[in-house]
């Protein structure tokens, strides 16, 4: 028997409240980070927030840069823009790598 | 257990302020933090260095910690029987402490604010530890999906509030879709919780290993292709190897190297239905060593055609 498994993408949509309980963040930080754009929010359902699955890592890492470097929230935008900037340029080498021939 | 050196990790004397400590902390943590440096091997000395500030950061961890004297670093050792009670662990099961299966890093979890609240009993409960494991997969198990048997060493917190290192074994199964830097999380498979908090999670980072033949990107694949000269130029039907068997492919008259043929829907499939595109890209390969007939033909084409691929460079011979 397997353990339960859940994707973290785009198409699984978590609360305010899970991704409160599963970041590490405090609520305030979540609703500051969302409103700042680096966690972004999906088409708020009535009014509550929710976030796509994906945003788990984020809001995860922010966390981890919150206790260990110290960062408040604005901080923590720059560092995540940045994070995600250098993770969109990774990507786009990859999908340029792998067109390339003999790579 | 194999004796750390704290001060050293952080590169400050054994006398240092707190203020010295922290800010040799911060200054090691913005250079080697995981989610910013790229650096091998930047993830462990992280761990090296948030374990060492971890403890020198509270007063009652740094005395319970230079309480066991200066040694070299890595070398085994047990602590003194008597030091945990010494060292504010009194009342909270240490007169039946033992170091078996303590890690090092865990062994101060009991002293200072946080120990004193999970080795307390009752003043509150901890909850268990997240933690993120990296898994390298195969893109045929991307492909058909796959169970992983993983066999973890996690830290629990015993009937005292200690942590101890116990095996953890999780089965768990990627259904086919996985892509690179695909993250999963398994509900209450981390550390376990203490005093009534919730069980920690473990969260998969998948990466797929490096293919002899396909290159993946997102749901896509790319493979070269190699052709005979006279394929490309006359066009042929070629047999393709994908995923989910081999396929034939029409090779247009004319095909040039680097150019792409798309096998639609023979990628990566994706989670929610459909799949990526698998990308041919055309290489031209010549034999060798070419016989005295190939010779021959090739040089009645040299003599015949009036084709210039370099043209477009102008000049004389271009």
């Amino acid at each position: 028997m397997s353990d339960e498994v859940l994707w973290l993408d785009e198409h699984r949509v978590v609360s305010l409240a899970e991704l409160v309980e599963v970041s590490g963040l405090s609520e305030g930080e979540v609703l500051e980070l969302a409103q700042v754009g680096v966690l972004p929010v999906r088409e708020p359902r009535g009014a509550a927030f929710t976030f796509s699955a994906r945003v788990v890592t984020v809001a995860r890492t922010a966390c981890r840069l919150r206790d260990d470097l110290e960062l408040d929230t604005r901080g923590l935008g720059v560092a995540l823009r940045l994070l995600e900037r250098v993770s969109e340029l990774e990507r786009e080498i990859t999908r340029l790598r792998a067109q390339l021939p003999g790579s | 257990m194999k004796y750390a050196d704290y001060y050293a990790a952080l590169g400050v004397e054994r006398t240092a302020a707190p203020d010295e400590i922290k800010k040799a902390y911060r200054k090691l943590a913005q250079k080697h933090h995981p989610d910013v440096s790229k650096e091998a091997g930047a993830e462990d000395r992280f761990k090296e260095i948030a374990e060492a500030y971890q403890t020198l950061k509270d007063p009652e961890k740094r005395a319970a910690y230079d309480a066991l004297g200066q040694r070299p670093q890595g070398e085994e050792f047990r602590p003194p029987p008597d030091w945990a009670r010494q060292h504010g662990a009194s009342g909270n099961g240490a007169e039946n402490f033992s170091f078996d299966d303590v890690d090092f890093g865990d062994l101060f979890e009991r002293f200072g604010a946080r120990g004193a609240r999970g080795a307390g009993g009752g003043r509150g409960p901890l909850p268990g530890q997240d933690f993120e494991v990296p898994v390298s997969i195969s893109i045929e198990d991307a492909f058909r999906g796959t169970t992983l048997e993983l066999s973890l060493s996690m830290p629990e917190y015993d009937a005292a509030g200690q942590l101890r290192r116990v095996p953890h074994n999780v089965k768990a199964r990627v259904a086919p879709g996985a892509i690179d830097g695909q993250r999963l999380r398994l509900p209450g498979k981390g550390g376990k919780g203490w005093g009534g908090g919730r069980d920690g999670d473990l969260y998969l980072d998948i990466s797929l290993k490096a293919h002899p033949f396909y290159r993946a990107t997102d749901h896509d694949l790319y493979l070269d292709l190699p052709l005979a000269p006279w394929e490309a130029a006359l066009g042929a039907t070629v047999e393709v190897p994908t995923l989910g068997g081999t396929v034939k492919l029409k090779i247009p008259a004319g095909t040039s190297a680097g150019q792409k043929l798309r096998l639609s829907g023979r990628g990566l499939p994706k989670p929610r239905g459909g799949a990526g595109d698998q990308f041919a890209v055309a290489q031209i390969v010549v034999p060798a060593q070419a016989s005295d007939a190939e010779q021959k033909l090739y040089e009645q084409l040299r003599d015949q055609s009036q084709f210039n691929p370099r043209r477009h460079f102008g000049g004389e011979g271009a």
